[in-house]
């Protein structure tokens, strides 16, 4: 029944007001885009690049990092927290199904970063426009790398879901989640370099590379929102790549769905399995 | 005829080859309160998870109304109170109450009406994580009186209260029995429910070795009544060999009797008349009873 979904959602979205969690992640959001759009702008002038495409291909990046983040620690305490407090066993005897407990959860979470990314890259986008610098194209830019930030923040509330259940304890399931997010956001980048680097051949390049990353939902969102701002040749990096590539950029928009919809569907499987 | 609220047969089940639960069945009829006694790690709790679908028991068979444990069925009429809930902190008591009303498909303008019933009506627009035990315990069984349940299983709902929340709380667990539902409690002491359930069960190492009113446990168990006779001086050698008995001090001695020979071995003792400074009865107490069923304690007399 989907008014139990909602029910469930709408519980998280309260708590995420009420202890703050919310206004948190919009700050953290809009400190770091203006302190990226302020300062990392300034070399965009002699460029002649608009200054809002700029400061989004910043975003994008940033959103790499934090938006995995947030998720993550919205996420770990979903199912473990609910097995502590003993809350979950009440949950459980009500008649409400275990994937709708966790669906509701996740759309209640999603929602809690939709308005920390709307509020806290959105005071960013009014600075902009507000100074003259914007257009409405880049405005487009910015809702396209909000909705790309919110499908990178489900999967990654989902790989929280599956920790959660998967350890039933609040603080291993924040421990793993950690190591995580080290893993898929810092890490992988590191060792797809490193085995760039050492691969003479190019076959690695070229067969592997492209497909490492469409399999990481973080590198695969920096692809897809580069690749969208043409803006490659302005932050070189991997961003590079993205002309080379053997499939168009959305293909890394539906893997990061797939992403999400394996996670998410593992931990219901974890879920259904917790006697609690 | 209609199916009885909860009916258990034959139930077994074993952690690491433990058995936590062992050959435990019973029926409880509408409107019965029962007690469900037993130690800690007796196997309560693993019965409640059990009745409510949680855990599949390893032999055996359980039917709510007919139903299987976890079904939509069975789960539209149990209502349930886990041992040491901890809502969520940041929530106020009214938020909880409608987030379980509409769980359960009910009116939540309704649901938020019980927090009266439980003597919580001034602290429902508060944060649970101002309440004290006893108001999370309140706040707990307004929840498991949501939507009139058929079937209300409370674990361990009285630990935490104090004397008059008690008795508060055994006036709403009369008026939800009234009302033809079963209440079903688990407690680890006798002195708790005391005579507030029409039927008692001891669990007792995961093997129910009672399931009877509280009168019959009393004349089952056939504990004597123990005597303590004080000499008026250092007498204790000459009582007790005039009355029989045991021995406890130089001036105390103590005797056993059952309830029908209780009147003569009074009149026995007084009939020693100045040796004798004071005398104690004590009626087994209900401790002693629930001792004797579940046999923490080694047997005496």
């Amino acid at each position: 029944m989907p008014t139990r979904i909602l029910t469930v959602a709408f519980q998280e979205f309260r708590i995420g007001l009420r202890n703050r969690w919310i206004m948190l992640a919009a700050l953290i959001l809009a400190a770091f885009s203006l302190a990226l759009a302020l300062l990392g702008s300034a070399p965009a002038g002699t460029l002649g690049v608009d200054r809002m495409t700029i400061t989004i291909a910043s975003l994008a990046t940033l959103s790499v990092y934090l938006v995995p983040l947030i998720a993550l620690l919205l996420a770990f305490d979903a199912v473990a927290g609910e097995i502590d407090r003993g809350t979950l066993l009440l949950v459980f005897s009500c008649p409400i199904s275990r994937a709708e407990f966790l669906l509701g959860k996740a759309l209640g979470h999603v929602c809690v970063l939709a308005l920390a990314l709307l509020f806290g890259y959105g005071v960013t986008a009014g600075l902009l426009i507000a100074s003259g610098a914007g257009t409405f194209a880049g405005l487009a830019d910015f809702a396209r790398l909000i909705a790309s930030s919110v499908l990178l923040g489900f999967a990654f509330l989902a790989v929280g879901y599956t920790l959660s259940s998967l350890t039933r304890q609040s603080s291993t399931a924040a421990a793993l989640s950690i190591g995580v997010w080290l893993v898929l956001v810092v890490l992988y980048d590191l060792a797809l370099l490193g085995a760039l680097v050492a691969d003479s051949s190019g076959t690695f390049a070229a067969k592997v590379f492209p497909f490492a990353i469409l399999a990481n939902p973080a590198d695969a969102f920096r692809l897809f929102n580069l690749a969208a701002l043409n803006a490659s040749d302005l932050v070189g990096g991997m961003a590079g790549v993205g002309e080379t590539l053997p499939f168009p950029p959305v293909a890394a928009l539906a893997s990061i769905f797939a992403f999400a919809a394996l996670a998410m569907s593992l931990a219901i499987v974890l879920v259904r399995r917790i006697a609690p | 005829m209609t199916p009885a609220a909860l009916t258990l047969d034959g139930i077994t089940k074993t952690f690491d080859k433990r058995p936590a639960v062992n050959g435990v069945g019973f029926t409880l009829e509408a409107g019965e309160r029962i007690a469900l006694l037993g130690h800690n790690g007796a196997g309560k709790t693993t019965l409640f998870k059990m009745i409510l679908g949680f855990l599949q028991p390893d032999t055996g068979q359980i039917r709510i109304f007919g139903a299987e444990p976890g079904s939509a069925a069975a789960r539209n009429a149990i209502a349930y109170l886990p041992e040491a809930v901890a809502f969520h902190k940041s929530l106020t008591g009214e938020e909880v109450l409608r987030f379980y009303a509409r769980l359960k498909s009910e009116d939540p303008a309704a649901a938020v009406k019980l927090l009266e019933r439980v003597g919580l009506g001034e602290a429902g627009r508060r944060r649970v994580g101002g309440y004290s035990k006893g108001m999370r315990q309140r706040l707990g069984l307004a929840q498991a009186l949501i939507g009139n349940p058929r079937l209300v299983l409370l674990d361990e709902p009285t630990s935490g209260l104090d004397p008059i929340s008690r008795q508060n709380f055994y006036e709403i667990i009369d008026e939800v029995a009234a009302r033809g539902a079963t209440v079903l409690l688990s407690s680890h002491a006798l002195t708790e429910v005391e005579a507030k359930t029409d039927r008692i069960m001891i669990l007792s190492k995961g093997k129910l070795v009672a399931n009877d009113t509280l009168l019959s446990l009393r004349e089952a168990a056939g504990l004597p009544i123990r005597l303590k006779v004080q000499g008026a001086a250092d007498n204790a050698d000459e009582i007790a060999s005039r009355l029989g008995g045991k021995r406890i001090n130089c001036r105390s001695v103590e005797l056993l009797c059952t309830p029908s020979d209780k009147v003569s071995q009074l009149a026995a003792i007084t009939a020693l008349g100045p040796l004798i400074a004071d005398v104690d009865v004590s009626l087994p107490s209900l401790d002693d009873v629930y001792r004797h069923f579940s046999g923490v304690t080694a047997k005496e007399g």
